[in-house]
């Protein structure tokens, strides 16, 4: 089978599309790179949607930890201590347990030009229950980091930011939070990167892979067991990943960039790539 | 354990659960938050040490030696921890058995690799056939701290890096000036003051180091998630003690195990800081200056 | 010619070390009631005693030790441990990459255990990974879900994350009796060869001792009775 076929077959075998069996027997390295490429995806996808959503929530995590008010720094604090200081494997397996409890039900949602059902059931999917613990646990984390950011705050541009009259919300959005988002850019690189390689943990607790539908590192292990060796399937992955780093770096760049364009250049904050946030 | 539970099927109630966590099973569950203590306490000092060296050889004038040492540092940042560690024990033990097989069997002749076997020679094997199981179980953990030590010496070795090299550079020239040759300057100087840079890093590192440890039980080491999984798994009447599928509890023990472990560090590493930063010329050490006035 | 003299060599000098070596056997330890670790933290089941009984038999001394399932051939190549005994099917997939004694116990039968006798065995089937039943599901066409372990397969119908699951019926059946009619019986399949010890395909020698020790076995009844201790008296039996 050439290699051009394989590609056809497995190249998006992750989200069911192409050959449902999985190779067998003798295994060539361009399998290899398909399949574990193909899964890719959905590291992809767990570590951009759990950003995104993640990145709103960190955002209220940090005020609400800043903020003077009891009832809104406690629950924040708790919810940063405990996402942050337990592994995240632990994580998704109890939320994979308690999810499964939920009772099965679902609900129809109009949306016009068709209705959407939804249901409990998707839950304990790994595509929307194991999204929803990295969405929490990246909140934690980066809340962590906005909040150590909006304390380090120069005085002096609230001041300034107060000498001109603004206060309030109007000062939160446009001095405080660029300020904040500035200062915090280089660790949250950091998160994101270690983000998206938490994703790998994805199906090793808990979570079962649907129809041998997995991440990179599940059909990585899959080649392992079948062909009783580590030395081609494993740097095949890190491979993958170390390219997928390289992108994370090259994007988070580009918003440093522009978060700090109004600074001359010795001032700007610089991204120092460090194993902050790894689980 | 106790007399009373010879006959665990007949008893009910609360002795029931006294004699369901005692039994050697359980044992085996407790005395397993002791081995990732253990794991724990070994890991990090060979991590430190690992991160010394890898750090030392970044900042070396020798090029190959500083490359060495700075591609040790980005190999971790770039692939998951956790395909380090399902592939490095299997390659150092394959390693370490190679190289035993070419000293001590040098008139083997069969080829190494037979299809899917790896074989080396009888005496080369690690450990010993003949040898009993505790060692296996030694050599498995060894095996174990290693990658573990190997993951998290690169990412000290960044710590460790980035601290050389916040050490203020008047410090090391006060050095130079006194008359202190390179060596005595880096030992006498660099390392003492480098610790209180390094600090917010390595407490960092030692945070991540205690949540990897779960997966522990990937390396096959028979750790806290082995025993939680197998002792909260449904279980028939071939028991001794049947009873459903318990696995949230047992895993709700390890969560608190963990965030239990997070606070305490987070006391002692606290304390710590405020130490190192006596008599330090940064901003923690003049505060305190200020306080003691 | 040269390749048969190095194997005659080799055959020699591992028998001379086989006097005094001990042989590691590797289970799972996670499937009752072929093997389990009691309540005392020991393996124990079916495959302990038999396993006990053949080490004697072929005067071995003999020490257990357990492995994850998915890597428990994988960890047999690398040699840490020499025999895997942990109700193991012999397929050629992986006759392919271990060798596999004579059968120790006669081809049984797969169950598909759902919640109602009318579960659709052509929907969501939960299986262990690595197993002839995971290979069968992919195979047919039905949704495979795959867990690392059996209990969880259990679990996951229990939970109704999974309309059936499919695995050995001398698993599955005592959790069947034991969950007062909650999982009932959907059907009967038959899958694979007998279940057989897995050894490396260099270890001729060991394999021929385990050998003459099953068959022993099977001709003094002994094995059979053992089979009907742990597997209830209606088991297939030789």
């Amino acid at each position: 089978m050439s290699c051009f076929q394989t590609i056809q077959d497995y190249a998006l075998r992750s989200i069911g599309i192409g050959e449902r069996l999985l190779p067998k027997g003798e295994m060539t390295l361009c399998e290899h790179f398909t399949l574990i490429g193909s899964g890719l995806i959905w590291n992809l996808y767990y570590g951009a949607v759990a950003l995104f959503i993640g990145f709103f929530l960190a955002n209220t995590l940090a005020v609400a930890k800043a903020s003077g008010n009891v009832w809104a720094r406690k629950p924040a604090e708790w919810f940063i201590f405990v996402f942050r200081g337990s592994p995240l494997f632990i994580q998704f397996f109890l939320a994979y347990e308690a999810f499964v409890l939920i009772p099965r039900m679902g609900w129809d949602i109009p949306l016009g030009f068709m209705t959407v059902t939804v249901e409990t059931s998707w839950l304990s999917k790994a595509w929307l229950g194991a999204l929803i613990v990295l969405c929490l646990n990246t909140a934690a984390y980066s809340g962590e980091i906005f909040y150590g950011a909006l304390r380090s705050i120069p005085r002096g541009d609230i001041e300034a930011a107060d000498a001109y009259g603004m206060s309030g919300w109007s000062r939160f959005r446009r001095i405080m939070w660029p300020t904040m988002l500035r200062l915090a850019w280089p660790a949250y690189t950091n998160e994101a990167i270690f983000l998206f390689h938490a994703t790998t943990l994805v199906y090793f607790s808990g979570f079962p892979a649907f129809q041998q539908k997995g991440d990179a590192l599940y059909y990585a292990t899959y080649f392992a067991s079948r062909t009783f060796n580590p030395f081609v399937a494993y740097p095949v992955i890190a491979v993958y990943f170390i390219l997928l780093t390289l992108s994370v770096i090259a994007v988070f760049g580009l918003v440093n960039r522009r978060l700090n364009r109004h600074l001359p250049q010795s001032a700007r904050v610089k991204f120092r790539l460090r194993p902050q946030i790894i689980r | 354990m106790f007399a009373f539970c010879a006959d665990p099927k007949s008893i009910e109630g609360l002795q029931w659960l006294l004699c369901y966590l005692t039994s050697g099973k359980h044992m085996l569950f407790y005395a397993s938050f002791g081995t990732v203590l253990l794991l724990l306490a070994i890991t990090a000092p060979v991590a430190l040490a690992f991160g010394f060296g890898g750090a030392v050889a970044a900042r070396s004038s020798f090029l190959p030696l500083s490359l060495l040492g700075k591609a040790y540092t980005a190999m971790v940042r770039g692939v998951p921890d956790i395909i380090f560690f399902l592939f490095v024990p299997i390659a150092l033990d394959q390693g370490f058995e190679y190289l035993r097989h070419k000293v001590k069997c040098p008139d083997w002749t069969q080829s190494i690799w037979q299809g899917n076997d790896f074989i080396v020679c009888p005496e080369a094997k690690l450990p010993l056939s003949t040898s009993p199981q505790s060692v296996h179980e030694i050599y498995g953990f060894a095996l174990a701290v290693l990658a573990f030590a190997i993951v998290f010496g690169a990412f000290a070795a960044n710590v460790l890096y980035g601290a050389m090299r916040a050490v203020p550079r008047a410090q090391m020239e006060t050095a130079e000036a006194y008359g202190m040759s390179q060596r005595q300057a880096f030992w006498r100087v660099l390392v003492p003051q480098m610790w209180v840079y390094a600090l917010p890093g390595l407490s960092n590192l030692w945070m991540i180091l205690i949540k990897a440890t779960p997966l522990l039980f990937l390396l096959g080491v028979e750790d806290i998630v082995y025993w939680a999984r197998e002792l909260g798994g449904s279980k028939t009447q071939a028991f001794e003690y049947p009873h459903p599928d318990w696995r949230v509890w047992y895993f709700i023990v390890l969560l608190v195990f963990y965030l239990g472990m997070t606070r305490v560090s987070e006391g002692v590493l606290g304390r710590l800081t405020s130490r190192l930063s006596r008599g330090q010329a940064t901003l923690g050490g003049e505060m305190q200056r200020k306080a003691a006035r | 010619m040269k390749t048969f003299i190095l194997s005659v060599a080799a055959l020699a000098l591992s028998a001379g070390l086989a006097a005094a070596q001990t042989v590691r056997l590797g289970t799972e330890g996670a499937y009752p009631p072929y093997n389990f670790i009691n309540d005392k933290g020991e393996v124990d089941g079916f495959e302990r005693e038999m396993g006990d009984e053949l080490c004697k038999r072929a005067e071995l001394t003999c020490e257990w030790v357990t492995n994850e399932w998915d890597s428990i051939i994988p960890n047999l190549v690398s040699g840490n441990y020499d025999v895997i005994i942990a109700g193991m099917s012999i397929t050629d997939e992986r006759d392919k990459v271990i060798d596999f004694t004579q059968e120790y116990i006669p081809p049984a039968a797969s169950l598909y255990v759902g919640l109602s006798a009318d579960a659709n065995i052509k929907g969501v089937v939960a299986a262990q990974t690595a197993t002839i039943q995971a290979a069968y599901v992919a195979e047919s066409g039905a949704t495979l879900l795959e867990y690392p372990t059996p209990d969880e397969t259990i679990a996951a119908v229990r939970n109704g994350e999974a309309d059936v699951v499919l695995a050995d019926k001398d698993y599955l059946l005592p959790a069947v009796n034991e969950s007062n009619g909650e999982l009932v019986v959907v059907d009967q399949v038959q899958i694979g060869g007998g279940v057989g010890m897995g050894l490396r395909e260099s270890d001729t020698e060991l394999k021929a001792k385990l050998d003459a020790a099953i068959t022993s076995m099977k001709d003094d009844g002994t094995l059979n009775t053992m089979i009907k201790k742990w597997f209830g008296e209606e088991a297939l039996v030789f």
